[in-house]
């Protein structure tokens, strides 16, 4: 009843004719590269409503714009040094709180940001750009790849110039974070991740508003999920908040 | 069925005792279940340890393969165009679901879809390439209209595949495509209706006392756009904000004799608290205590599974499975709603042929993640099964593809259609790199595998998002939307959990068109294997002891080999009169046996017999 074995139906062994893929990556403004896939035998594209579609010539069947641009790249690599002080964050509930729910979050963000980071890296990867640079605590990183003109509003200028990203902590507001305990603690926790992931929400939002961004079929599943994820946990973490008694313990 | 529409008066403006005895039901079988599940094996024969899908060769076109009690009788690979032969994890070019209609399947695909020729299934045929890219490219087919979701901010109203550069650009479309498809080789757009979130799935409806409009239920997941973009588009994701694009569907109608008049309706609030108003009524987001699963709130439908003949659908709504009254398509009404701690996302739904059973799919992961390791929990990324009384919802059982996956395998529960095997409840499903699983679900307790097909991961070292998308019974074969490798067509073999007899019966089910998430009501056309069928059925379950069986065998033969005719009606109508006395004597006592069984086989004969007149 049961067969294993090889795959021998005859598949068409189409040559690779990618030459041409072109990757984006930082090379900066908007990346037009175009790959020319195989063309199929018979191929339509429509137009509007109301209007007729025409038969796709051979040069142009399965041409496909490379849908990334540097913005994309930037949010990428921004993201997984945003993801990684969340994860900090998170490591720092045991001993330092018994309250369950929190524990439950913690969790839940080290592990889907965990995913997430080496989603975004992949991603980073496939498309020939660079990794951030990941070693040390992330806000230094979040200085040290922070943009030249975006954030200026939210965290003020720094040696370079160079902002950090939404929402991310301070070396000064971890130290604070990590001497807490407690309900001290589990109040200073849940502000700043609430306000960290606001930050992730609003790079989100930048990337969409940037020109050409999000084009992407990867990155915009994504950030989608990003948005959607972190909107849920600011919620469910505002509600848990609202149940810690207030006081200085 | 009707029952379930004529409750759904009383059940209106009741909504607190109503989600308070569900709650019950879910928490007793929760408890109920879990004992079962553990002690159950959901493969009757094969446990971890055999079982031929572990353990598969990993390729692309050259992966190993394990089947059992079905096999593969086509494959094509996706069309030049539709794929980027440098890697099967090019997601611009993923297939998605899958559409029918005569001997045509509509294949879905980010870049636009496919139109195949299956007048002969085992030598499917490629019609047309359409491309229009915006993915995700869900389609259903109605008469000459094929409808299409567009869900990303890349879609172009005029089907380019440049993109639009702009934030807000009036090239930009996401929502639902509506393509004339009476020339087959030359599809035109006649109608493009954005919506705020674009559309990740549709559902077509058909509205059963107006046959000249048809309604699409829109289910848009991801950010809306701003307003300036598409005015009306609120994209704030307030709860108290009474105009926020979240927390609502798309009720979409189409004027069946204009099409290109096709517009957005409403967008109902049909998540609002019964009481409050509160458009944020449902499930809010997050986990349901300690070692539960965190489950998206509620603030969109995934997918929508409409069953118009009984005036139902079942809503997979991100953190809820919800019953619908549709019997107005226009006024979808929420009859039932359901939390479940083990789900993730509520993504599908797919109704038993009866209308009493809902099985609810859990996207964990997204669709994305291997959620079958062998570490999983079997009650996580796996469906959930509902009895329906009165229009509410029971939580009976799970069920999850009974084989480990791997590492590099995306694995979960996804998108399946029934398999018409009179007298049982059978599904198809996809589980993604984890194949295609067959299983009974006819006890939605106790549900269990039948058959499968798996091949071996797409690589042993990257995981990428690949395997079956769909797979659907249509008219006699099962056919396979794998998301890198193409189009496959499947078939059962008889076996000892499911006859020729069942098969063939199974087989005289035809459908003209056929969309997975507007379920159809299932007839049998009075043919003598149904009772063949039943009585396989019967044998099965012990439902007559063996040497009274052996006569009925007998029996049954004898009369099917007759020539048509008074005589041969005759034997119908004495015999089945007949087995109907077998069934008194079971009720009264005097006979061992399963007096339903034998009246199913009974009524299968009276049915060919009134067809002879």
């Amino acid at each position: 009843m049961t067969q294993k074995g090889s795959a021998t139906r005859n598949w068409l062994v189409v040559p690779a004719l990618l030459g041409a893929l072109a990757l984006g990556g930082c090379a900066g403004g908007q990346t037009t590269a175009v790959s020319t896939l195989p063309a199929p035998a018979s191929v339509v594209q429509p137009g509007p409503p109301g209007e007729g579609g025409r038969a796709l010539p051979e040069g142009e069947r399965g041409t496909v714009r490379l849908l990334h641009t540097e913005a994309d790249v930037r949010f990428m690599q921004h993201m997984i040094v945003h993801h990684l002080q969340a994860i900090e964050m998170s490591r720092l509930v045991p001993g330092r709180t018994e309250r369950p729910e929190i524990h439950r979050i913690a969790e839940r963000i080290d592990r889907s940001q965990d995913d997430e980071i080496r989603l975004m890296s992949r991603w980073l990867l496939d498309r020939g750009a660079e990794l951030p640079d990941t070693a040390g605590p992330a806000h230094a990183l979040a200085v040290a790849h922070g943009t030249h003109d975006a954030h200026a509003a939210h965290g003020g200028h720094h040696d370079h110039g160079a902002a950090p990203m939404p929402g991310m902590l301070t070396g000064e507001q971890m130290r604070e974070l990590e001497a807490a305990r407690g309900d001290a603690f589990d109040r200073l926790f849940l502000r700043f991740m609430v306000l960290h992931h606001e930050g992730a929400i609003e790079m989100v939002e930048e990337l969409f508003a940037s020109p050409g961004a999000a084009q992407d079929t990867d990155i915009f599943r994504f950030a989608s999920h990003v948005d959607a994820d972190q909107r849920m946990e600011i919620a469910r973490m505002l509600n848990l908040l609202r149940t810690i008694p207030p006081g200085g313990g | 069925m009707n029952h379930l529409r004529r409750l759904e008066g009383h059940d209106r403006g009741s909504s607190t005792p109503r989600r308070g005895l569900a709650s019950v039901a879910l928490v007793l079988g929760t408890f109920l279940l879990v004992p079962s599940l553990l002690n159950g094996q959901q493969n009757p024969v094969f446990t971890p340890d055999n079982d031929p899908r572990v353990g598969l060769g990993a390729g692309w076109m050259d992966a190993e393969e394990a089947s059992w009690n079905m096999r593969l009788l086509a494959h094509l690979p996706r069309p030049d165009g539709f794929y980027n032969p440098e890697t099967p994890g090019d997601s611009r070019f993923s297939n998605t679901d899958l559409a029918f209609q005569g001997d045509l399947v509509f294949v879905g695909n980010y870049h636009g879809f496919n139109i195949y020729d299956v007048s002969d299934p085992r030598n499917p045929r490629l019609r047309t390439s359409v491309v229009c890219p915006g993915g995700q490219g869900d389609l259903s087919v109605y008469g000459n209209l094929l409808f299409m979701s567009a869900q990303e901010v890349r879609g172009r109203i005029d089907c380019g595949t440049q993109g639009v550069d702009e934030a807000v650009s009036p090239d930009r479309f996401r929502g639902v495509r509506i393509f004339d498809i009476s020339d087959l080789d030359d599809p035109r757009q006649v109608a493009a209706v954005q919506t705020c979130r674009g559309s990740h799935t549709h559902t077509i409806v058909e509205d059963l006392n107006d046959p000249s409009t048809l309604y699409v239920y829109n289910s848009g997941t991801s950010a809306s756009r701003s307003g300036e973009e598409l005015s009306g588009c609120v994209d704030v994701q307030d709860p108290d904000d009474p105009t926020t694009a979240y927390w609502s569907i798309d009720v979409i109608r189409v004027p069946l004799d204009a099409p290109e008049r096709a517009e957005r309706i409403s967008s109902p609030r049909v998540f609002a608290d019964g009481s409050t108003g509160r458009i944020a009524g449902l499930w809010q987001g997050g986990d349901h205590g300690e070692g539960t699963q965190t489950t998206r709130g509620t603030d969109r439908c995934h997918d929508i599974t409409a069953y118009p003949e009984l005036g139902i659908a079942g809503g997979a709504c991100s953190g809820n499975g919800i019953l619908f009254d549709i019997s107005n398509p226009a006024v979808p009404v929420r009859l039932d709603e359901v939390v479940d701690p083990n789900f993730a996302y509520w993504h599908s739904a797919t109704f038993n042929n009866d209308g009493t059973t809902v099985i609810f799919t859990d996207e964990w992961g997204g669709g994305s993640q291997p959620r079958c390791l062998a570490s999983d929990l079997p009650e996580w990324g796996a469906n959930a099964l509902f009895q329906i009384v009165g229009g509410r919802m029971y939580l009976a059982g799970y069920y999850k593809l009974p084989a480990p996956q791997t590492a590099t395998e995306n694995c979960v529960a996804h998108n399946g259609s029934l398999v018409p095997v009179p007298g049982r409840d059978i599904k198809v499903q996809a589980w993604y790199q984890g194949g295609v699983s067959v299983f009974d679900f006819t006890d939605p307790s106790n549900p269990f595998e039948i058959a499968f097909f798996d091949r071996g991961p797409l690589s042993d070292d990257d995981l990428f998002t690949g395997g079956y998308w769909s797979t659907y019974w249509y008219n006699g074969y099962i056919y396979g939307s794998e998301i890198s490798r193409g189009l496959d067509v499947l078939e059962l073999t008889a076996n000892e959990f499911l006859t020729e007899n069942e098969l063939e019966a199974a087989r005289l089910v035809r459908f003209e068109e056929f969309n997975p998430q507007h379920q159809p009501r299932m007839f049998w056309p009075p043919e003598f294997v149904i009772a063949r069928a039943f009585f396989d059925q019967l044998v099965r379950h012990d439902g007559l002891p063996a040497a009274r069986a052996g006569e009925v065998a007998a029996e049954l033969d004898r009369i099917d080999a007759m020539g048509e005719g008074d005589v041969k009606r005759g034997a119908l109508l004495d015999f089945a009169s007949e087995l109907w006395g077998d069934a008194s004597r079971i009720e009264r006592g005097e006979l061992a046996g399963d007096a339903e069984r034998v009246r199913r086989v009974a009524g299968a004969l009276i049915d060919v017999a009134a067809a002879m007149r």
